[in-house]
Parts: C-alpha cells; structure tokens; sequence
C-alpha cells in the first residue's frame, strides 16, 4: 500500500509557497489522516486543494461505502476497520476525530454506498490553534 | 543525546540516513505500534520507535515531522520502504532489542516521553 503519496505532495506544495511550517504540518496530518481513509474504505478518491491569502482548504471527495452515522465516526475509538486495516497500524478510529483537531473547520457529507465528502479548512490568520491542542 | 549514542546503545544496525546521525539530536520519544496513536499524540522533533514496518510509518514521520525511526525486536522494512525514507532524510535504525528493553534505556539515559499521558 502506498497511502501517502498525496499528502506528501500536498506537504512539498505548501512548503514550496512559504505557507507557515506548523500550519503545514497540520494540514498534512490532516490529509494523510483523509487519505489513509480513502484507501482503507473507498475505490477510489480525488483530492482538491484550494489556497487563498486567508484560508487553506482541502475537499477529499471520495466513491466508496460512504459512513453511516457521521456523529459516531466522529468519535474517538468509533471503528468500522477490518482486521487487514488494524495490521497496517490503523483503524482505532482516531482518524476523523485527529482530523477535527488539526483543522479548524470540518465537514462530512456522505451516501452509504456512494461515497464521502469531507472538507477540510486551515484559516492562515489564526495560528492559535496547534495540532498539539 | 544524538542518534549516534542511541544507535551504539541500542547495539542498532543503520538501515539508512548513516550520515545524519553524529548531527541529529534526540531528546524525547514516542513507541508504539498503532500509527492512529502516533498520528494523534506524537510531537514533531520526536523518535519513533515501533515494530511496524510498512510505508506508512515512514509517511507518518513525515507528516509529523518526527526525527528518525528505531525498529524493535529486529524488525526490517522492506527495500522500497528503506528507499523512501532516505529520499526523506529519515534516518532508520534497527535494534534486536523488544520495545521495552529500548524504551527502557532511552529513559535511564535521559529521553523522556513526546507527551507525558493522555
């Protein structure tokens, strides 16, 4: 499995612009986060990263099984992983909730067995937040 | 301590990043085995130290931004993996140690945790 390899290049993108390092760093665990999920749970996903002087935006739209109650993947330990996922190192569902945490704004829109949308937005003038809260 | 004393401590084989170590300096570490928990709780700067060898831990360090990985109880990544994270500048080690044994000395020798609990 090679989930990653986005995140990392939207990693290298940021980095390229000057974008603040601990905003990056935030962003791309929010991705790789995104991304780990696409592969574990959908055939197939799109990326989409918007940049303005205020914001950062990612929208990770995907076709998969889609989730079925939103509010409970939200929630630290909720998991729908298979046994193949767990090996991997992942799976304890912290991924959305990790997601909440690094980004400022999220949201989840989603059809069970058509797929997910999950928006993904860092405001650049808030550096406030930190992915250690 | 740099990652030079720890690779000598640990008895470590160098899988990649030999010429990173004398200049890397570590003071605090994050084990485990589960990558959402390392996602979650570990702050950049950190070692990493874990059993799982799949790509996915060296992207995880690369997110994170942590600052080099210990493999435990003899474990090795595949050659792909290796790979990548020397065109990260990830610096690799192996150790025979288990992941108490490695913590264990990490600790008496003055690491301390990423984050204390949680």
């Amino acid at each position: 499995m090679r989930a990653g390899e986005v995140s990392s290049s939207i990693k290298k993108t940021l980095k390229e612009i000057g974008i603040d390092s601990q905003i990056i760093r935030r962003m791309a665990i929010a991705c790789f986060e995104a991304e780990i999920n696409v592969v574990c749970y959908a055939e197939s996903g799109t990326f989409n990263l918007t940049i303005t002087p205020d914001t950062l935006k990612v929208v990770v739209e995907d076709v998969g099984q889609g989730i079925a109650d939103i509010e409970l993947a939200m929630k630290e330990g909720y998991s729908t992983a298979t046994d193949a996922i767990r090996e991997m190192g992942f799976g304890a569902g912290m991924g959305l909730p990790n997601i909440k945490k690094n980004v400022d704004r999220v949201a989840v829109e989603s059809r069970v067995g058509k797929g997910t949308r999950l928006e993904m937005v860092i405001e650049m003038q808030d550096l406030s937040k930190k992915a250690s809260d | 301590m740099t990652f030079k004393e720890i690779k000598e401590m640990l008895q470590c084989e160098v899988l990649c990043g030999e010429e990173l170590l004398d200049s890397t300096q570590i003071e605090k570490a994050f084990a485990a085995d589960l990558l959402s928990d390392v996602l979650a709780y570990a702050k950049e700067g950190t070692l990493l130290v874990t059993g799982l060898t799949n790509q996915q831990v060296v992207r995880t360090v690369e997110m994170l931004e942590l600052r080099g990985i210990v493999f435990v109880r003899g474990k090795k990544p595949d050659t792909e993996t290796i790979n990548l994270a020397r065109s990260k500048n990830i610096p690799m080690l192996t150790t025979r140690y288990i992941m108490f044994e490695t913590c264990g000395r990490l600790y008496q020798c003055g690491l301390t945790g990423s984050i204390e609990c949680v």
